[in-house]
């Protein structure tokens, strides 16, 4: 073997596992970023999961959680108050587990995921048959993501109905 | 081994808890019964032919309680709002419901306050409980 044929070898080495890296790095990337979706809390998951999906945290700045806790008995027009206990578990686990980057709407802390740039953005490409009666509203997010319940809101999982 | 004990400890606590709090639909109707006969003497008793009415009036509102839980609550319900799927409220349909009193009046008070805009009284909810477990 050649001095030439050794350095072809060597970057040939080089580049392959340059190549491998970057591919896991972006692979745990993706999956590091689904698991965010992912909501363990069963405190959350009951309280704020019985009438609609328990939105993953990370969908709102703490500022937006904050003020809807401080007005869930009239929560989108309904009452969905709790006692006080269970409101300052929910109080600690969204302060900790809240969006850094997802600001709804500059300056005031808005209340819904629906209103970001972000969440139009995602929806864009909606059928209009993601908007008819077999979905009803954009907060029934296990209508499409199949696996909403799961925290999968992977695009492998999404079936708008018909 | 001693964090294994205290997690082995903490999870028998919350079993016990759990068992301690679980009843039975019928235990929680009587506790209803009980605290309407305390408001007024001469109650005559519950009655699911009045807890029917009550369940599908929509009380001068927009919602009944039927708006969610459906006209034949041993099906499947929808959340008149976000659309997501509801247990049916029955428990006949659904053996956990009606098994938790705090939960069960965490419902009431909540629910109440959506349908009638006030709470309901203990004969209101006993007599929506006797239709419920009426279903079969």
């Amino acid at each position: 073997m050649t001095n030439d044929d050794k350095r072809k070898a060597f970057d040939l080495v080089v580049w392959t596992s340059s190549v491998l890296f970057a591919c896991a790095f972006v692979a745990h990337e993706a999956l590091a970023k689904d698991k965010s979706f992912v909501v363990t809390n069963p405190v959350y998951q009951t309280e704020c999961g019985s009438c609609h999906a328990a939105y993953p945290p990370a969908l709102l700045p703490a500022d937006s959680w904050r003020a809807v806790l401080n007005g869930l008995d009239r929560h989108f027009g309904t009452d969905a108050s709790v006692d006080a206990t269970t409101l300052s578990a929910l109080q600690a686990f969204l302060a900790s587990n809240a969006g850094r980057d997802r600001q709804p709407n500059a300056g005031t802390p808005g209340l819904r995921i629906t209103e970001s740039d972000w969440f139009r953005r995602e929806h864009r490409k909606v059928p209009a048959a993601g908007k008819g009666a077999a979905v009803k509203s954009a907060a029934n997010c296990a209508a499409c993501h199949t696996g909403a319940e799961r925290g999968d809101y992977g695009e492998r999982g999404i079936r708008v109905p018909k | 081994m001693r964090r294994e004990l205290r997690t082995l400890g903490l999870a028998a606590g919350l079993l016990g808890a759990g068992l301690a709090a679980a009843q039975s639909p019928t235990e929680i109707q009587r506790r209803y019964e009980s605290a309407a006969r305390q408001a007024a003497p001469a109650f005559a008793g519950l009655s699911a032919q009045r807890g029917e009415a009550f369940f599908k009036s929509a009380h001068g509102g927009d919602w009944s309680c039927a708006s969610c839980h459906t006209q034949t609550p041993l099906a499947a319900g929808r959340h008149a709002v976000t659309g997501k799927a509801i247990a049916p409220l029955a428990p006949a349909a659904s053996p956990a419901r009606f098994t938790d009193p705090a939960k069960v009046e965490k419902w009431f008070n909540r629910n109440c306050n959506d349908v009638l805009k006030r709470v309901c009284t203990p004969a209101e909810k006993g007599d929506v409980l006797a239709y419920l477990m009426s279903l079969k």
